[in-house]
Formats: C-alpha cells, structure tokens, sequence
C-alpha cells in the first residue's frame, strides 16, 4: 500500500475572526476610544461591576457598553439605569461574542463621540478566549466566593487576559477569602498581571481601578496623536 | 462548548483548500496549541457532526498537539512549560510570559488520496 499524501496547506481557522478584530482595532484607535473586555464566570458580578464603572467614570468621561448573553435583555436594562448608552448582544446559543458580532453591534455607532467602550462577554470563562475582539484591554473578573484557586482552573482565560479584577470583596471575610492563595494563583498562570481587590457594591477600591483606566486612555491618546 | 463552532471552521478551511486544489480529502490535520482554548475531546467529537453531508464526510481528524513554549529571560533560551498554571521557566523557575508557541488553531495540511 503505498503511502498517503499529504498536502501542506497551513490555515489557521480563526483567521476570519482575528480580520475583523484587527480592523476593529484600527477603528478604535483612530476613533481614540478605549476598549475594555470583561470576561468571568457566571454570577460573578459583571453586571453591577460595569454599572458602577459606567456611572462613576461618567462624570469626566463619555463611556457606553456593549453587553452579550445567551437570552434576554437584562443586563442592558440595568445597565441603561447608568444612562450610558447600552446595546444588548443577544447570542442565542453560542456561548461567547466573537468579533463579527460586535463589527454588527457598533455599526451605526460614532466612535469619535466615546472615551470609554466597555465589551461584557458571556458569561463563561471557557469559551472567550479563543476570540480576538479588538479590544484594548482583557479585563478577567473573579469574585471572593468562587475560592482562590479559580485561576488554576481557567489557566487559559487567565493567561489570555491583560488585568484581573477580585470583586465583592465584601464578603471575602464571610468567606474566609485568601487574599494571599488568591494572589499565587493568578500570578502563577499570569506572571506579573495587575490585579485589583474591589467591592463593587460598597465602592471600596474603585478609585484606584477607575485611575488606572484613566491612565490607559491617556496612554492610548499620547500614542495616537504621535 | 464552542468546539462545534471550531470544528466548521476547520472543515469549511479544508474545503476550501480542497476545492481549490481538486483533492479527495481522507484526514485532515490540525496543530492545537495548549492554550488556543480549545477541548481536544470536545473537537473530535464535534467535527464528524461537521463533516456530515459535506465533500469530507467520514474523513478524520488527525490533532497534533503542540505545547506551550515560553522564552526564559534569565537562561536566554525556549522552554517547553510543563503545566499551563505555572507560567515559569522549567530549568530557573523564572516567570516568564513571553509565549513563543502554544496558541495554534491551524489547518496545516490534508491528507489525500490518489
């Protein structure tokens, strides 16, 4: 029997998603928005976090969200409360936004006319990081009641994700959080990430995260305008 | 589980590569990166649902997996990472997240029959 053949053909099989999200990046940048990911488990607390970012950057800058989930409306609904302008994603079953869904989703949107772009993705902390969605910056949220080790967990989110967010950290005491395990963890699958510890209900620790994004935007603009 | 989705991209590239060439496709072979996100499992259960009613029906997939390689700031040299929750280098333990291989999702090559 002779040998197969093989035909060398090298095709990566994202490639169409990764386009898109390099146009989109393009469009960002000569918009000079700032674009923010949220990745995290279900039930982490992405929607309040966001609501607190939207209202309390709005004051100095203009900001607006675009918000993905499997079914209903929700969390746009919530999130409008910020009177920041909201587009619910509405996935149907696909577990994750890729980046053909937000080209759609901003469409008709002046970019020029934002500081802030806020991207929630589906709940799931699996599936997002394959796609690519222009974004400036990954945001992964955990929050102190789904124990320390959940980075181990979800190496390759983590890894993926430019900056981590501990959220209700409120409840770390009820817990019995490990702030320190918590820590190891995530620089263990992500050597040296900026992580931040917050309660985005009472506002402890927002401060120092909302001036840290001030700062990426400054950044992007100085660059921008070079 | 976003592997269906993955899996109709590999066959709708392979097709595509094998319309263009005029090739009866028998196997399809993909390099999978250790941290491209995808299930190995997952994907092979996945593409056959895939394949069906199209030119690569009943073709197989043939997965390479290919490990994460980081550079070592401290040794100057690429290391294999043993464990994808442990961002350091294997000989130093120095952290590194200089990843120089391990994200791959790629169609590189079909195997054909004459």
């Amino acid at each position: 029997m002779s040998e197969p053949r093989l035909v060398e053909v090298r095709r990566n099989v994202l490639k169409q998603n990764d386009v898109i999200a390099r146009a989109l990046r393009d469009r960002f940048r000569s918009a000079g928005v700032f674009v923010v990911s949220l990745v995290s488990s279900p039930g982490s607390g992405k929607t309040m976090f966001l609501e607190k970012t939207l209202s309390m950057l709005q004051p100095r800058y203009r900001v607006a969200a675009l918000v993905g989930d499997l079914a209903t409306e929700n969390d746009a609904l919530r999130l409008a409360r910020s009177n920041a302008p909201v587009r619910q994603i509405t996935t149907g079953t696909v577990c994750h936004l890729e980046a053909a869904m937000v080209e759609k989703a901003l469409q008709d949107w002046n970019l020029n006319e934002l500081d802030f772009l806020f991207i929630e993705n589906v709940g799931n902390l699996v599936c997002p990081s394959s796609y690519d969605l222009g974004e400036n910056l990954r945001l992964v949220l955990m929050s102190v009641t789904e124990g320390e080790d959940k980075p181990l967990k979800y190496p390759t989110i983590f890894n993926s994700a430019d900056v981590a967010v501990v959220t209700k950290n409120e409840l770390s005491e009820a817990v019995e959080f490990n702030w320190e395990a918590a820590h190891q963890s995530i620089q263990s699958v992500r050597p040296g990430m900026k992580t931040f510890r917050l309660s985005a209900k009472t506002g402890q620790g927002m401060q120092e995260y909302l001036e840290f994004l001030g700062q990426q935007l400054t950044e992007q603009q100085t660059v921008a305008q070079k | 589980m976003h592997e269906l989705s993955i899996a109709m991209g590999i066959v709708d590239a392979a097709l595509d590569e094998a319309k263009r060439r005029n090739l009866h496709v028998s196997a399809v072979h993909l390099r999978l990166g250790a941290l491209s996100g995808v299930v190995k499992d997952a994907l092979l259960f996945s593409y056959e649902v895939a394949c069906q009613d199209t030119a690569l029906a009943g073709s197989r997939l043939i997965v390479e997996d290919v490990p994460v390689v980081v550079f070592c700031p401290h040794c100057q040299q690429d290391r294999a990472l043993v464990s994808v929750q442990s961002f350091v280098c294997p000989e130093c333990s120095t952290p590194t997240m200089d990843v120089r291989q391990g994200k791959e999702l790629e169609v590189f090559a079909l195997e054909v029959d004459d």
